[in-house]
């Protein structure tokens, strides 16, 4: 673990320590991380690439709290997240954590504006949302597709719309899950563009992808194989 | 959705139907004169309200009752008023025109003032008829209708059982339909003399005895009692009111509409299946939004609410549809049956349905609520 000098004072946003993550598989015993630990401090741009099963999934799902680890401790945003309820996680991950997806997951009956809301359904005393989401929308380029369905949006379009929904609850961190994957290269283009602004703003970016030229774009690359970590490098700027 | 329409529909149904019984007998009942006991021979009402139909088909033929208790009965005086002796039996009637199955009630004078029967044409019968065995006849409006079509059967002759009668009078119709049973409009009304005489009709089938009052109504019936007694074994009578036989009635009909119910309850339990099964193709369709409204911090009972409302708000729907054609339903088998649709019937159906929806949702709700945001994720 290497915590670059220039950044040791930012605010440290998400830590883990010692993880691992064991599965069972009848009597068979697969170990998918090896004590992984890892800082990601405020205003990071960071990259996890790994090729497919070195485990950099199960460390997302670990990060954003969708999955617990055999053991380790994980601290996001002062909060000891080690060992959480199901409904703590869920509200953890509500108001910390955003996720942008590989197919995008955005409610198909649902209009781009209701999409981008979603989160805040399951955001206790959220009110006022409806013109945070608009302005979102506006900055992204949809100011004219508020109530359009995902159905006629193009995939950069429905894309911008899920990066929209990650941001709407101001998350400490926010996880995108192979974002270019689904996109041809224009509009992958200008989703690492539209990424690339928010970390300039401030937002704290976890990219993780098996696509190298993709890492190419974050400050700080880390990479993973066989459940561990084997590099851990920063450009300079 | 559509089990739950014809779940709540054939619960309103077959209410109403159970319901519109229930008023169409109450309402015949009135018709059939106010402050009535019926002295009948044997225990026809058991002690628990029931019907006793052995002991009623037993004692209709062996009923001891004679003219001597009707006069005895006469002889008491206040509280009670009028007493008619009644012999009912089955008749074939005959004219020119043709055969009809009819309904003799050889009586006297006083019937038509105890039950409220009155004619539409001619006269019912009178003293003289009964006094002199007079081989006369008051037909019911049905009889009437079909055997002396468009013509005026008063001073004809009508065949009953072969014996030769004249018709006096046409009784005018008391009921608004046949709902089985003896049919009042096809009684042929003949003099209780002339029934035993001419017909062989021996045995009394009943006493109708009027209260003076209807506040009286028990006091004449302990006097009925008392008056009986000194002629006759206890178990060769008995005496019951209107209201006494009309609660049986209602008894019965009550637990047939229960019964209808029932059977329609089942098919809402089937509706409520149909519920479960979309609500689970719903949950395996929409694996993936699950999981992305937990990844977005949606907690297990987020999810389990909303999958509980959306069955809910089918079974709702279903139910509504279901009252409203329930409703027509009703007024459509109207013209053929009295189907009267109660409020109750449909807070029921509603409430039922409403419940099956929740209740057969919540094994759905809760296998959504369970899924693993990553599992639920990774599914196409």
């Amino acid at each position: 673990m290497s915590t670059p000098k220039n950044k040791s004072k930012a605010k440290v946003v998400l830590s883990l320590s010692h993880i691992t993550k064991v599965y069972e598989l009848g009597d068979q015993t697969l170990n998918i991380l090896k004590d992984i630990s890892l800082t990601i401090c405020e205003g990071e741009l960071v990259a996890i690439v790994g090729p497919s099963g070195s485990g950099k999934s199960t460390l997302m799902h670990i990060m954003g709290l969708l999955d617990q680890q055999s053991s380790g401790t994980v601290m996001l945003a002062g909060h000891d997240a080690s060992s959480l309820t199901e409904i703590e996680a869920a509200k953890l991950r509500n108001k910390y954590i955003g996720f942008i997806f590989q197919q995008f997951n955005l409610l198909s009956r649902t209009s781009a504006l209701e999409n981008v809301m979603l989160p805040t359904v399951y955001t206790e005393g959220a009110t006022g949302k409806a013109a945070y989401a608009t302005k979102l929308l506006t900055d992204l380029g949809l100011g004219q597709r508020l109530g359009n369905y995902p159905n006629q949006l193009s995939g950069g379009q429905q894309q911008r719309v899920a990066i929209a929904r990650a941001l709407i609850n101001d998350p400490a961190v926010i996880f995108a899950d192979e974002p270019t994957g689904n996109l041809d290269s224009k509009s992958g283009h200008e989703v690492v563009e539209i990424l690339k602004q928010l970390n300039k703003d401030g937002r704290t970016i976890v990219i993780v992808t098996h696509d190298l030229e993709l890492a190419k774009m974050a400050h700080r690359t880390i990479k993973i194989f066989d459940g561990q970590i084997v590099s851990d490098t920063t450009k300079k700027l | 959705m559509l089990g739950v329409v014809i779940g709540v529909l054939s619960v309103i149904l077959l209410t109403s139907i159970g319901n519109g019984l229930t008023v169409f007998v109450e309402k015949q009942f009135e018709t059939l004169g106010s402050n009535l006991l019926i002295v009948a021979p044997g225990e026809i009402i058991s002690e628990e309200g029931g019907f006793n139909q052995e002991a009623a088909a037993l004692s209709m033929s062996t009923s001891k009752l004679s003219m001597s208790d009707v006069s005895a009965l006469e002889r008491v005086g206040y509280p009670l008023g009028i007493v008619a002796p009644v012999i009912e039996g089955s008749i074939d009637v005959r004219t020119d025109q043709g055969k009809r199955k009819g309904f003799s009630v050889a009586t006297t004078v006083e019937y038509s003032e105890l039950r409220n029967t009155k004619t539409t044409r001619g006269r019912f019968i009178n003293e003289s008829d009964v006094s002199s065995s007079r081989k006369v006849a008051v037909i019911g409006s049905k009889i009437a209708d079909k055997l002396f079509v468009g013509e005026n059967p008063v001073g004809q002759k009508v065949t009953i059982n072969r014996i030769r009668f004249e018709v006096v009078g046409v009784a005018e119709s008391k009921s608004s339909g046949s709902m089985g049973g003896p049919d009042i409009d096809s009684s042929v009304y003949v003099p209780i003399s002339t029934a035993r005489s001419a017909l062989g009709q021996e045995k009394i089938s009943y006493i109708l005895v009027q209260a003076a009052d209807k506040k009286e109504i028990e006091r004449a019936k302990t006097k009925v009692k008392e008056a009986l007694d000194k002629r006759l074994n206890t178990e060769d009578f008995s005496v019951t009111d209107q209201s006494e036989i009309l609660k049986t009635i209602q008894t019965i009909l009550g637990t047939l509409t229960l019964g209808l119910a029932g059977i329609a309850a089942i098919s809402l339990v089937v509706g409520g299946i149909g519920i479960m099964n979309i609500m689970l193709v719903a949950v395996s369709e929409r694996t993936k939004e699950i999981g992305l409204r937990k990844a977005l911090g949606a907690t297990p009972n987020n999810i389990m609410v909303q999958f509980l409302i959306e069955s809910a708000v089918i079974s709702t729907v279903g139910g509504t549809i279901g009252i409203i054609l329930g409703i027509l339903g009703a007024w459509g088998i109207r013209a053929f049956f009295p189907a009267t649709p109660s409020l109750n019937s449909i807070l029921l159906a509603f409430g039922v349905s409403l419940a099956t929806g929740i209740i057969f949702g919540v094994y759905p709700a809760k296998k959504a609520a369970a899924l693993s945001p990553i599992e639920a994720l990774r599914y196409e």
